[in-house]
């Protein structure tokens, strides 16, 4: 399915990956590519292995790479720090937020978006200029100012707290986006104002990888590709007709795909 | 681009301040004893009162019993093999800086305090203490020019007796405790501060103390006294080289305010801490304790406590005079095999009185961070009130962190309100913070300085950006 001729360079590329954790094999052969301009769906059952994909990619210190390359934009980046990877143009979008006493949302994102624009070798914000940045980018995800001055996460509803992880990628303008069920625990109104965020957001430079059970997102945003995972590998990928037919027949009709090589 | 031995390199990064000058000094014998006393007293040509205050200090030392309800499991302090003064040489008196030996000004510029007419802090009066002595104290002109005294507490006792005599342990009694005892009797320098009345001090007055050698003991003493309607900021900073032995620091602040006075006392306290293992640093057993004597006068304490192989003290406000305010805002961070036993005491004896203890412990490798307070309300306290809140915040998983709010109360017409919590810096709060580009070591310090900021709000300006640079440098490495 991937084979196919493109114009250009992949974003990402996942070959054959297999991580463990505490011993324990998650990821059992993962492969993957992404190339600019194309949105990508993952599904598959709780605890397949999609949540650890994406916290690999971004480099969590928790998995243990046993086999495989990950590849971005042609470099190998196995051993590179989360933070490196982030400066690189890796973004995560966390299923849950993790929320982080005293330390304001303002500074966080400020201090994370200079370290983007440091990497880019794009002139560092100060708090003026941010503060127009922000602004701006508070408008894409419909959140209000006060959002600004409270501690990361702390106290934000599901919904909040999924609007800010889209408004952090609206900031760090990534290469790729990994957005792990961003969609779980919105309501119709938030969802599709997240969908219109990350539509607003992704251009034909950038790639999207989206993990979801839903069709809903999909119906939003409709996929190039859709992959589904069973016990830590990629079992079927289709065209965005497939997440319909898994919508319809469930995750048990997967049961029977052996894995296409 | 990788850098995995990025966290490894850091945490070798030796201590800034480890270094010794190298300098000619006047020592006497080691060991404690009368004449010892007698031998400091004299060389400091003290009034007969103060020998004498000095020699039943001693007495009382020998009676008490060096405590250990903190169970700081420390090794027996020898008090025989302590040197008690030692000073740089250098001629008997000196009118001005230039005769001051270059090598003690040279000291004081590497540690960021110069002292010298061209380079001194525009804005801060610096008294700076080397090992026993006061070596120079700035802008005093300027400050007499207020009626403000600010000079050491040899030269005050010289000039300023009446001073002394009046109020010299009157805050901290030589009896207090054994540290204060011991202070009693051998304190070899310190600063002392007077505002008269109605004045508010033109500058923030501030002392820094350098321990040099390794074998004596720090014994300062500083007195500040703020008559009716003054006010003053004062900050104390401190620093030592890195010695294989321990160090005993004894010191004794006392603070007294009158009517309508406010006092504001920071400390950055960044003693030798000893090494990974635990070999080596200060032994911080300090006894600072305010006076609110006057009606609604204010006393504030904020400590920012990074340094010191054990750190003991509990700087503490007795509330005497109608609506007086006593404040304590504390920052107590340990790493690798550090031990801190620190808090405060609010004694509420005046009718509507106020007191707010606001102390953030922070613990990582291996060490211990306790905070220990007391908030005790008299039977007179009527409409006194107490608000205090102790956080701790555990980095790994072989720290520990303890509280021992103590609370007492004779007036059932006054407030006391606590509230503690506990926390850990997790993975996945690191990972969060990293995974949007901020570097890992940063992403522990703005985690540490969130936690920290209702107390580094309350330091002055200049101060809290040290001490949130100087958390950064402490913590660098303690994770992972």
């Amino acid at each position: 399915m991937q084979s196919k001729m493109k114009e250009s360079d992949p974003i990402l590329e996942v070959k054959n990956l297999s991580a463990s954790t505490d011993n324990l094999p998650i990821l059992k052969g993962v492969s993957l590519t992404v190339y600019p301009g194309e949105i990508h769906a993952i599904m598959g059952r709780n605890g397949c292995g999609k949540s650890t994909l994406s916290k690999i990619i971004a480099g969590h210190p928790s998995y243990n790479i046993t086999n495989g390359d990950i590849k971005f934009l042609g470099e190998n980046i196995n051993s590179l720090e989360p933070e490196e990877r982030a400066q690189l143009g890796i973004f995560l979008g966390f299923q849950y937020p993790i929320e982080i006493p005293g330390v304001s949302n303002l500074e966080f994102l400020r201090v994370s978006t200079n370290a983007r624009r440091k990497f880019l070798n794009k002139e560092e914000l100060d708090t003026f200029d941010f503060e127009e940045l922000v602004k701006e980018k508070l408008e894409i995800v419909k959140m209000d100012h006060a959002f600004l001055s409270r501690s990361v996460n702390q106290g934000f509803s599901g919904g909040e707290k999924k609007r800010n992880e889209i408004l952090q990628m609206a900031l760090l303008e990534p290469k790729i986006a990994i957005l792990d069920e961003t969609d779980s625990g919105l309501d119709i109104d938030a969802l599709r104002i997240v969908a219109a965020g990350i539509k607003k957001i992704s251009n034909a430079q950038t790639g999207i990888i989206l993990i979801t059970h839903y069709q809903r997102l999909l119906d939003e945003i409709e996929p190039n590709y859709v992959h589904v995972m069973s016990d830590g590998q990629i079992i079927k990928t289709g065209e965005s007709d497939l997440a319909l037919e898994l919508e319809k027949k469930g995750y048990e009709w997967t049961d029977n795909f052996i894995k296409e090589t | 681009m990788v850098n995995e031995n990025l966290v490894k390199d850091v945490v070798k990064e030796p201590y800034k301040y480890g270094f010794v000058t190298d300098i000619e000094t006047e020592k006497i014998a080691k060991g404690l004893n009368e004449d010892i006393i007698r031998l400091i007293s004299e060389k400091k040509e003290e009034p007969e009162y103060l020998l004498d205050f000095r020699l039943k200090a001693f007495k009382k030392w020998q009676t008490m019993d060096e405590p250990d309800w903190a169970g700081l499991g420390y090794k027996q302090i020898d008090y025989q093999d302590i040197i008690y003064y030692s000073a740089p040489k250098q001629k008997e008196k000196i009118s001005s800086l230039d005769e001051v030996d270059p090598k003690l000004l040279e000291t004081f510029d590497k540690l960021g305090i110069p002292l010298t007419e061209q380079k001194k802090l525009t804005n801060v009066a610096v008294d700076a203490v080397f090992d026993s002595v006061s070596i120079a104290t700035t802008f005093r002109e300027e400050l007499a020019e207020h009626g403000v005294i600010f000079c050491s507490i040899s030269e005050a006792v010289k000039n300023h007796s009446d001073l002394i005599e009046k109020y010299l342990g009157t805050v901290v009694p030589a009896s207090d405790n054994y540290f204060a005892a011991l202070n009693s009797a051998v304190f070899s320098d310190g600063s002392f501060v007077y505002i008269p009345k109605g004045v508010t001090c033109p500058m923030d007055l501030s002392s820094y103390f350098r321990i040099n050698s390794g074998d004596s003991g720090q014994f300062e003493r500083t007195l500040i006294i703020a008559e009716e309607s003054s006010s003053v900021s004062y900050l104390e900073g401190c620093t030592a080289p890195m010695f294989d032995t321990n160090t005993l620091h004894a010191a004794v602040v006392e603070l007294i305010a009158l009517d309508d006075a406010s006092i504001k006392y920071s400390t950055v306290q960044n003693w030798y801490a000893g090494d990974e293992e635990g070999i080596g640093g200060i032994f911080n057993f300090v006894t600072k304790r305010g006076k609110c004597l006057g009606k609604r006068s204010k006393i504030s304490w904020s400590q920012v406590e990074t340094g010191s192989a054990i750190t003991w003290k509990y700087p503490s406000c007795l509330l005497l005079g109608e609506e007086s305010v006593g404040e304590f805002y504390s920052v107590a961070l340990t790493n690798n095999l550090q031990k801190a036993d620190t808090g405060t005491k609010m004694i509420h004896i005046g009718p509507k009185t106020k007191s707010t203890i606001v102390s953030k412990g922070i613990s990582a490798g291996k060490s211990i961070n306790s905070y220990r307070g007391l908030v005790k309300m008299g039977t007179k306290a009527k409409g006194s009130r107490n608000y205090s809140q102790c956080d701790s915040m555990l980095i790994g998983d072989q720290a520990s962190a303890n509280t021992f709010p103590y609370i007492k109360s004779q007036q059932p017409n006054s407030e006391i309100e606590h509230e503690a919590s506990t926390c850990r810096i997790s993975e996945d709060q690191l990972f969060y913070l990293q995974s949007r580009g901020i570097e890992f070591e940063e992403a522990v310090s703005m985690m540490v300085s969130g936690f920290c900021r209702d107390v580094f709000n309350q330091l002055p300006m200049e101060f809290a950006a040290e001490a949130d640079k100087l958390l950064a440098l402490k913590l660098e490495g303690s994770v992972g």
